[in-house]
């Protein structure tokens, strides 16, 4: 099937008077109609620009974006802001994180939805308004009627991303580009929101790009992970094969970082350092200052993206040589989903698919 | 023995500006009738959603607010009473970290001095004061001689929070509350904090009260775990026990809330539709049974009371009260 998001070499850096940053340092890849990719990063990796610039929110003074995005055959990088604006919504919508900065607060959740459609569908105010209508029972908000005359402040933090996620489907887009839109919310909540945009997903057949900092949720939610670092994919796979045998260092310490794998109270085997200044990146492997598979010429050149099987890349030369297998011994598998399996085969659970 | 503290009967309500013409004046119910206590050497997660008074809890617990109602005994004797131990006392003994690590320390202070304000304050000399900074320094991890004129902004946040552990651990207090104190920061570095926790508290016999909305993290850390919800605690006791089978419904929804690691078995289902309700007016009786699958008519009326059992857990449940009225009891 054609892709409906192609990105090659994607370059994002921001200059002040006194700094460039480089926050995006070529990444590449095809996402199918139907697919969902979940990148997932630390703060500061670069997956939220990565968003940012697929749908062309990059602020045009202080940004520079190089390569090449296209979306649903539009080529974002050259177009000007009026064709992006007729583009944004219809092909392509996002979410955010904090829906009550997208939404605006002065107007009722129906007139923001009705307006939306009107302005690109050009129908009638009515039937725009009954569309929205249509739209919020599908995001099930409960008493659906009311809530088209509701303000956004007025509902609580789970109803309001629904909202959102209404209004961004309001004109069904073929791509929906999520920007951790479940972070902010509680755990039950954030559950919620989850099997929602699953199901919607699947029901509407729209391509996701998820980004988010959660491994949890990232494996709920993708079918591939991409995970980032320093603005460059590291590894590239399916989520069940990146989760269960990472191939890359970085991820495979993400993974024991996070606790679900450890024994109570024992040490993690956390990543040592922080993450590198994108300012000043290092001119080999940008993971190499923590990696404690590093040799010397980790630090040469930048390692290229290798091929593991079909659908898996990894950026480490020493995984490409077969020189080390990151996998052996850390707590990944069967160790991290271990209590979650025994959590989810007790009967109240809901039904595993 | 008795505990290193307990707490019996917390309560505050915060009362809200009403309008000139509403008589029944709203009240948001933060903490209701709180009652747990910590043993020395343990460490007790607190676990639960927005709004459900973990934060008020450990604000009550330092006297950073004053509870309407309850007792505080830190090492047996009261808090605040009289006769007992003062506030000052109190915060030789008790500190706090907080999520926010730049907004807990000076801008305009080193950090050392940051460390060091503690100790002077309660009058160790300034030479001392600042030794024991630079032993504190060294005990999270940070190297005293690169670290100690540094001023907060120009630290990254897992730095920053390590300079608070070390201003919360400089006036040598045998119990610190951890307030989200992980919880901003990303993956890999609280990892690095968690570990630094760990060994702290080896190393200080600290004891520990860890409050957060990460589930996963409080079930490596902590002992034991009390659940709160709407301002009341609804079960409490061994941290694995509750994790492999949790009583109470709500405690079973929170923890199959928590999103699944294996991608064959995602959830399908949420285990709880809506938002929790608002803390102002909370419902009548039990306070979780607008979104208990569960809940019955006695569920309305009465309050369910905080029961222990006897695998040394607590459940505030009806349906696990004999005699309660419920239909499954």
């Amino acid at each position: 099937m054609a892709p409906v998001v192609l990105v090659e070499d994607l370059r994002v850096r921001f200059t002040t008077p006194d700094t460039v940053v480089h926050a995006v340092n070529g990444i590449s890849f095809t996402l199918e109609p139907g697919r969902v990719l979940g990148i997932l990063g630390e703060s500061g990796s670069g997956k939220s620009v990565t968003l940012r610039a697929l749908i062309g929110l990059l602020p045009p003074r202080r940004s520079h974006v190089d390569g090449r995005i296209v979306v649903g055959g539009h080529e974002i990088t050259r177009m000007s802001e009026r064709e992006l604006r007729d583009v944004r919504g219809t092909r392509i919508a996002m979410i955010f994180q904090e829906p009550m900065t997208a939404l605006d607060p002065v107007f009722t959740i129906g007139e923001q939805i009705a307006e939306t459609i009107v302005r690109h569908e050009g129908i009638s105010h009515p039937e725009a308004y009954r569309r929205a209508l249509e739209l919020l029972e599908m995001v099930q908000i409960p008493s659906a009627t009311r809530r088209l005359k509701s303000y956004p402040h007025e509902m609580s933090g789970g109803m309001r991303q629904r909202a959102m996620i209404a209004l961004a489907l309001s004109c069904r887009p073929t791509v929906l580009l999520a920007d951790e839109p479940t972070t902010a919310l509680d755990v039950t909540v954030q559950i919620q929101i989850i099997v929602l945009l699953r199901q919607l997903q699947q029901d509407l057949g729209m391509a996701v790009v998820f980004v988010t900092h959660d491994v949890g949720v990232a494996v709920e939610v993708a079918d591939r992970i991409a995970v980032m670092y320093a603005g460059r994919f590291v590894e590239t796979g399916l989520a069940e094969a990146v989760i269960r045998s990472p191939a890359h260092p970085y991820t495979a310490g993400l993974l024991a970082s996070t606790v679900l794998g450890a024994a109570r109270g024992q040490r993690l085997e956390a990543i040592p350092g922080s993450p590198p200044d994108m300012t000043a990146l290092p001119t080999g492997c940008s993971f190499a200052p923590r990696c404690r598979f590093a040799e010397p010429r980790c630090r040469d050149a930048l390692p290229a993206e290798f091929a593991l099987a079909s659908d898996r890349t990894v950026r480490c030369i020493r995984v490409a040589a077969g020189e080390i297998d990151v996998a052996a011994g850390t707590p990944n598998g069967d160790a991290v989903v271990g209590w979650q399996r025994r959590a989810m085969e007790e009967p109240a659970r809901g039904t595993a698919r | 023995m008795s505990p290193l503290l307990a707490v019996k009967g917390l309560t505050k309500h915060f009362p809200l500006r009403s309008g000139l013409l509403s008589r029944a004046k709203p009240v948001v119910q933060a903490v209701d009738d709180v009652s747990f206590e910590v043993d020395a050497g343990e460490t007790l997660g607190i676990v639960g959603e927005s709004g459900c008074g973990k934060s008020t809890t450990a604000r009550l617990l330092m006297h950073l607010a004053p509870a309407d109602r309850g007792t505080i005994a830190f090492d047996g004797s009261l808090v605040g009473a009289g006769e007992g131990l003062s506030r000052r006392d109190l915060h030789r003994q008790m500190q706090m970290v907080f999520q926010d690590s730049y907004a807990s320390l000076n801008p305009r202070l080193p950090v050392s001095m940051s460390i060091a304000f503690g100790p002077l304050v309660h009058g160790l000399g300034k030479p001392a004061a600042l030794a024991r900074a630079m032993d504190l320094l060294q005990a999270v991890g940070l190297d005293p001689l690169s670290f100690a004129n540094r001023y907060p902004h120009e630290l990254s946040g897992g730095q920053r929070q390590r300079i608070n552990v070390a201003r919360a651990l400089a006036l040598q207090p045998r119990l610190l509350i951890l307030d989200e104190a992980v919880s901003a920061l990303d993956k890999s570095i609280e990892a690095q904090v968690l570990n630094l926790l760990l060994d702290l508290k080896e190393r200080f016999d600290l004891t520990y009260i860890f409050i957060s909305h990460d589930l996963n993290v409080v079930r490596f850390i902590s002992d034991r775990v009390m659940v709160m919800y709407l301002g009341k605690v609804v079960e409490l006791g061994p941290v694995d026990r509750i994790y492999r089978e949790p009583k109470h419904p709500y405690t079973h929804a929170l923890l199959s809330a928590i999103p699944s690691m294996d991608p064959r078995h995602r959830t399908t289902e949420a285990p709880l539709s809506g938002d929790p309700p608002n803390p102002i007016n909370p419902p009548s009786g039990c306070r979780f049974r607008t979104r208990c699958p569960f809940a019955e008519p006695v569920c309305e009326e009465v309050p369910p009371a905080l029961q222990m059992g006897e695998d040394g857990r607590a459940v505030a449940c009806h349906m696990l009260m004999p005699g309660s009225g419920h239909s499954r009891a």
